[in-house]
C-alpha cells in the first residue's frame, strides 16, 4: 500500500531488531554506530508518524463497474 | 330400512366438514404434542403427527406457512401447532391445518440458534485451527455495519483515539430485517473480492434477540468463515452471543470492544518507542564504554606509550634478524666452499697431467693424435712425448707388440 517505503509495521519490526543487535553488543563499532543512527532515525520517524496521523474515514460504495468507490463518511449522521 | 336415506361418501364427508368448519372452537386452535412422522414433501408442504401418551392428531402445514418456520422441526420435539381443524375429504379424515408451529417451552429463535450452532459446529466452522490471526498494525479496517447506528460512531471514535494510522472504510449495510443477512454476507464477500482492507469488523449495537438475528444467519456465518480477511464479530452487548461470534476470528463483546481489539493503542506505542530509545541509548553507551576500555588497555602497552622505545625495540629486532641472516648466509657460503673444494679435488684427481706427474708419458703423433698402439707409429714416425715436466721430440726406431716388449725388458734386465 505504501509502495517502496517501509510500512509502519516494518519500521517497528526493524526497530526491535536493531535494539536486539545493540543489546547483544557483538557488532563491530562502525556497524553499531550505524545501527544506533538508523534506530534513532526510525524512532523519530515512527513518533512523527503517530503524532501527525489523522484518521481517514471513508464510506465505500459499489461503483458502476463493481469496483469500490470512496465517498466521504458523514460522521454527523449519528442518530442516537 | 326403506325409509332411511342412503348417502354418498362425499356427502357424508362434506357434512362432517361443514360441522367441523362451523365449530368456533376448532377454527383457531393451538395443540401441544410431540412431533412424529415429520415429512417434507417435494411440493414444499410439511406433514406430521402430533401425539401425546394416548392419542395422535394428523397435521399438515402448507408451503407458504412452512417458509416462515425459523427452526427445523424434528421428530420427538415438543411443539405447539396452531391452526384450524377440518376434514380432508379424500381420506375421510380430519386433521389440523397448521399455520404456525413453534417449539414448546422455549422460543423458536432459541431452538433455531441451537440447531444452527450444532450443525455448523459439526461442520467445523468454529474450528480454532481455521481462525486467522489479526494484523498487529492494520492499515485499513473495513467496518461492515449500519451507517446510522451508534455502533459505527463508537467504533470510529475509539479507532481514532487509539490508532489514527489505520484508515477506516465503512461498508454500510442493514443489520436487521429480512434483507440484512444477505447484505452483511455480501459486504464481507465484497470486501474480500476487492481487498478493501486488511481487517473486517462486522456487528451492531445491542437489541432484542430478534434485532440481532441477522448475525445468527447461516449466510453470514458462511461468509465470515470463507473470508480471507480476518473478521472481528461485534454484536450487541456483553452477554449476547451470536453464531457470528463463534465463526469469527475474534469475538468482541461490543462494537467499542472490537475497535480496541482491532488496533494497538498509540499511547502504548509511544511509550514503547521511548523505552526502545532508552534501551538503545544504554546499549550504545555500554558498547562505547566497552570499546573505551579496550582502547585504554591497548594504550597501556609500552609500544603506544613510548614511541621511541617502540622504534628501538624494532631496531633491535631488525639487527637480530640481520645477524641471523648473516649467520645463515655465512654457513651457506662455507658449505658451498667445502663442496667446491671437494669437487675441485675430485676433478684434479682425474687430470691426466696428474698421471704424468707419477712418471707416465703420453705419445702423440705430429697431428696431435694420441698413440695408443704400436700400429699408430710405424718406424721413422716423428712423435712428441709429453712428460710430467716438459716433453720429448722423438723418432720411432722400431715397433713391437706387447709380448715382445716383455722379452725385451727381460733381456734389458
Amino acid at each position: 500500500m505504501n509502495g517502496k517505503k517501509k510500512t509502519f509495521e516494518e519500521q517497528l519490526a526493524r526497530l526491535e531488531e536493531i535494539v536486539g543487535l545493540l543489546e547483544r553488543g557483538d557488532a563491530p563499532l562502525a556497524d553499531s554506530l550505524a545501527l544506533f543512527e538508523e534506530g534513532t532515525k526510525l524512532i523519530s520517524e515512527c513518533g512523527k508518524t503517530l503524532d501527525s496521523a489523522e484518521q481517514k474515514v471513508v464510506r465505500l460504495m459499489k461503483g458502476a463497474d463493481g469496483a469500490p468507490v470512496e465517498l466521504p463518511f458523514d460522521e454527523g449522521e449519528k442518530t442516537e | 330400512m326403506k325409509d332411511e336415506r342412503i348417502y354418498e361418501v362425499t356427502q357424508v364427508n362434506e357434512y362432517i366438514k361443514s360441522l367441523l368448519d362451523g365449530a368456533p372452537g376448532l377454527n383457531n386452535i393451538c395443540v401441544r404434542g410431540e412431533l412424529s412422522n415429520y415429512k417434507i414433501y417435494p411440493s414444499g408442504h410439511h406433514y406430521f403427527t402430533l401425539k401425546d401418551a394416548t392419542g395422535a392428531l394428523r397435521c399438515v402445514m402448507f408451503r407458504s406457512s412452512a417458509a416462515r418456520l425459523r427452526f427445523r422441526p424434528e421428530n420427538g420435539m415438543k411443539a405447539v401447532a396452531c391452526g384450524r381443524i377440518s376434514v380432508f375429504p379424500r381420506d375421510g379424515a380430519y386433521q389440523l391445518y397448521c399455520s404456525e408451529l413453534s417449539p414448546d417451552g422455549v422460543g423458536d429463535l432459541y431452538v433455531a440458534f441451537e440447531q444452527l450452532k450444532a450443525r455448523l459446529l459439526a461442520e467445523g466452522l468454529f474450528d480454532p485451527a481455521h481462525k486467522k490471526p489479526l494484523p498487529s498494525y492494520p492499515e485499513r479496517i473495513a467496518v461492515i455495519t449500519s451507517s446510522a447506528g451508534a455502533a459505527v460512531h463508537d467504533m470510529i471514535r475509539i479507532l481514532r483515539r487509539r490508532y489514527p494510522l489505520a484508515e477506516v472504510a465503512v461498508l454500510p449495510v442493514r443489520v436487521q430485517g429480512t434483507e440484512a443477512p444477505a447484505e452483511i454476507a455480501g459486504a464481507i464477500r465484497y470486501a474480500n473480492r476487492w481487498r478493501v482492507a486488511d481487517l473486517i469488523i462486522t456487528g451492531r449495537g445491542g437489541g432484542s434477540l430478534e434485532d440481532l438475528w441477522a448475525f445468527n444467519d447461516e449466510r453470514v456465518a458462511r461468509a465470515i468463515y470463507e473470508s480471507d480477511l480476518p473478521v472481528i464479530s461485534a454484536v450487541g452487548h456483553e452477554p449476547d452471543v451470536t453464531i457470528s461470534d463463534f465463526v469469527a476470528d475474534a469475538r468482541a463483546s461490543t462494537p467499542s470492544n472490537a475497535a480496541e481489539i482491532a488496533v494497538p493503542d498509540q499511547a502504548e506505542l509511544l511509550r514503547w518507542l521511548q523505552d526502545v530509545s532508552a534501551r538503545m541509548g544504554r546499549a550504545e553507551q555500554a558498547e562505547l564504554e566497552n570499546y573505551r576500555a579496550r582502547l585504554d588497555t591497548l594504550a597501556g602497552k609500552r609500544a603506544l606509550r613510548d614511541q621511541a622505545a617502540y622504534v628501538q625495540d624494532k631496531r633491535m629486532e631488525l639487527a637480530h634478524v640481520q645477524q641471523r641472516m648473516a649467520d645463515v648466509s655465512g654457513r651457506l657460503l662455507a658449505r658451498r666452499r667445502e663442496r667446491y673444494s671437494a669437487l675441485a679435488a675430485a676433478l684434479d684427481a682425474m687430470s691426466p697431467l696428474k698421471v704424468l706427474g707419477r712418471g707416465y708419458a703420453i705419445a702423440q703423433t705430429g697431428r696431435g693424435k694420441i698413440v695408443k698402439s704400436w700400429r699408430d707409429a710405424p718406424a721413422g714416425t716423428q712423435i712428441r712425448v709429453l712428460l710430467g715436466e716438459g716433453g720429448l721430440a722423438c723418432t720411432v726406431d722400431s715397433t713391437y707388440e706387447e709380448e715382445k716388449r716383455h722379452e725385451r725388458e727381460e733381456k734389458d734386465v
